[in-house]
């Protein structure tokens, strides 16, 4: 049997097998205690061995790290050359992708990265929520972790205005938008953000301090206080929780360490290669007068984009989105059973409700989406009536439906607690994806359905 | 010598100057915690103040009264706007921003509309919704007319929901 490539690091680190360089410099052991006590620094000295297991987390919290590394490193770079005013941003872009050595290259980096932070930070919480380290007493850690999953994508959303062309002005223009059919306080908050009535000046030069400044200390105060949680609790969690018997504990370094590079690493690669390969896309230069056809927000709010297609703006933009956050705000608190956490979709009923969730899901929101655009609009010439048949007895009718269904998991199947909220958070994340997708590939001019070809 | 009374606050109506002094502090804290809040935002919202609120150097001219014939729109791109002659010759200074998003509609000849490209609203000559999901009327700019000059005040739009006849600047 084969073992892992980094388990030669297990042999040859930091074990004395045979004379290495601390042998002839006495430097080199201590500039390795240095570099080992760094380490040691952050991680505990021993780890549980199932918690280190590849599969059990995928390293993507620690992907979020090394990509918020690399923005900060090429942002770093970016900053020299980059310059927020209307007149002078988009050549400033040009000039590092035609005149700095290696400007193109940078800029993709910082391009592919922001787009793979909000992936893998996606990814993460659905990791952590289905092995339950939501659970106390990583609760508070979970709240925590929604709020940088929002400074990622507001992180995302300021970067995005930054080149000013075409596809900045609009995205930002329409993603703002969005936020006027919040009630009563929508139109100051849109105003606020933009800086004024319109996208100008000073919408380039407040996004240019979030994104550069504001947002980048943020995440970095919530990162130490996230990484310091993970340790006061005890670890990753583990199947089975503190219940869990299994106390075999193997040493950080190398077993946990190694594994870390080789994600890193990997990660590393993955993203110069596509950064080598393809460029980050740029527009004509931004005309407020000329909207583009179609007018895309950024790709993660697509699928509220696609959702106002279908919805009311003020179910699709605020109801829809605010009771997402607040459930899984209020998930920690819930009552629960007892399990511990640490299992991949809690059970194997568990995992054969999601899967089964997930697909009914897909197909559903896919038949939905069809339906709406086959079906001719009754007519709703007086817009003041479309709130309530586009907006209110929609979400209604949903909401009856969802509880309808809770309910039956409940009574009739005998599902969990844990499972069933297992379901209901797939049917809320996987309608997003479909959604997304369609908002993406499946949207042409005018915002027609479209098959992705033709667009 | 007598022994120290140790400090006891629970009986008395009156605090030691220990918890007095230290209740200030605290609310020196408060009030620096919002002062400092304050400053934050007033950086935060000076963007209307930094754009410049000119009244009067917002106010551009768009032609000569005649060269506008009537039942006529006219495409203003750089003022963000149309001017549009009634047949009464009266006129209307219409925004090309879509009350839908924000994206900038465009004036279709043919079937006399403006069209939103983003998500196909449709808007009649005075800027009334005909087509949805654009909430409301198009927004309208305030019309000069002096000297036999058409002006357009750009620094206010006025928000409606349909058009109404007293929304039009007649000579």
């Amino acid at each position: 049997m084969c073992k892992p490539l980094f388990a030669l690091f297990l042999h040859t680190m930091p074990a004395d097998k045979g004379p290495d360089d601390t042998t002839f410099f006495p430097e080199a052991v201590r500039t390795r205690k240095v570099f080992k006590d760094l380490i040691l620094h952050i991680h505990p000295t021993q780890v549980r061995k199932t918690s280190i297991r590849f599969s059990h987390t995928w390293g993507l919290g620690g992907m979020a790290l090394i990509l918020f590394l690399l923005q900060l490193f090429t942002g770093l770079m970016l900053r020299f050359v980059y310059e927020a005013s209307p007149e002078k941003a988009y050549e400033s872009i040009l000039s590092i992708q035609n005149q700095v050595f290696l400007g193109q290259f940078v800029r993709n980096i910082h391009h592919y990265s922001g787009m793979f932070m909000v992936v893998v930070t996606f990814l993460h919480m659905l990791r952590v929520f289905f092995t339950e380290a939501y659970r106390p007493p990583r609760h508070v850690n979970w709240i925590i972790g929604i709020a940088m999953m929002l400074l990622v994508v507001l992180s995302n959303f300021s970067g995005y205005l930054l080149p000013w062309d075409q596809l900045s002005f609009w995205a930002v223009t329409v993603a703002t938008g969005m936020l006027h059919y919040i009630p009563w306080i929508g139109d100051g908050l849109m105003e606020l953000i933009r800086g004024g009535p319109d996208i100008g000046p000073v919408t380039l030069v407040n996004f240019y301090n979030f994104h550069t400044a504001i947002l980048p200390l943020a995440m970095i105060i919530l990162m130490a206080y996230h990484f310091w949680k993970v340790r006061k609790v005890g670890g990753v969690v583990v199947p089975g929780g503190s219940a869990n018997p299994d106390k075999e504990y193997v040493p950080t370094i190398p077993n946990l360490v190694a594994k870390e590079l080789v994600v890193a690493l990997v990660l590393l690669a993955f993203v110069f290669l596509l950064s080598a390969l393809w460029d980050a896309p740029l527009q004509e230069r931004a005309n407020p007068s000329m909207s583009p056809n179609p007018a895309k927000a950024p790709w993660y709010f697509l699928g509220i984009q696609e959702l106002l297609m279908h919805f009311h703006p003020f179910f699709a933009a605020f109801v829809f989105p605010a009771i997402f956050l607040s459930a899984i705000i209020w998930l920690p608190y819930s009552k629960f059973e007892t399990n511990g956490g640490g299992i991949w979709f809690a059970s194997e009923r568990g995992k054969k409700l999601a899967l089964r969730t997930g697909v009914i899901t897909i197909f559903l929101m896919i038949i939905l989406v069809l339906l709406e655009e086959w079906i001719p609009e009754f007519a709703t010439e007086s817009s003041s009536w479309s709130w309530f048949f586009e907006g209110f007895l929609p979400s209604l009718v949903i909401f009856l439906v969802l509880v309808g269904w809770i309910v039956s998991l409940k009574r009739n199947f005998k599902y969990t607690r844990n499972e069933i909220a297992q379901g209901v958070f797939i049917l809320f994340t996987m309608s997003y994806v479909v959604l997304t997708i369609f908002g993406i590939w499946f949207r042409g001019q005018g915002m027609a359905l479209v098959w992705p070809w033709l667009r | 010598m007598a022994r120290k009374k140790k400090i006891d606050v629970s009986h008395n109506s009156s605090i030691s100057r220990r918890v007095f002094f230290n209740r200030i502090w605290r609310l020196l804290g408060v009030v620096a915690a919002f002062e400092a809040t304050v400053l934050f935002f007033a950086f935060l919202f000076s963007g209307e103040k930094r754009r410049g609120k000119t009244d009067l150097s917002q106010v551009k001219v768009i032609g000569r009264l005649d060269d506008f014939e009537p039942n006529t729109v006219y495409p203003y791109r750089s003022g963000q706007l149309y001017l549009v002659r009634l047949r009464d010759g009266g006129f209307l200074a219409i925004s090309l921003k879509c009350t839908h998003l924000g994206c900038s509609v465009r004036w279709n000849e043919d079937s006399e509309r403006f069209v939103c490209p983003c998500h196909a609203s449709q808007f009649d000559k005075t800027g009334n919704v005909l087509s949805p999901p654009a909430p409301r009327a198009l927004d309208l700019f305030e019309v000069f007319l002096e000297d036999g000059l058409v002006k357009v005040d750009l620094s206010k739009k006025l928000k409606r929901r349909f058009f109404e006849p007293s929304q039009v600047t007649h000579v």
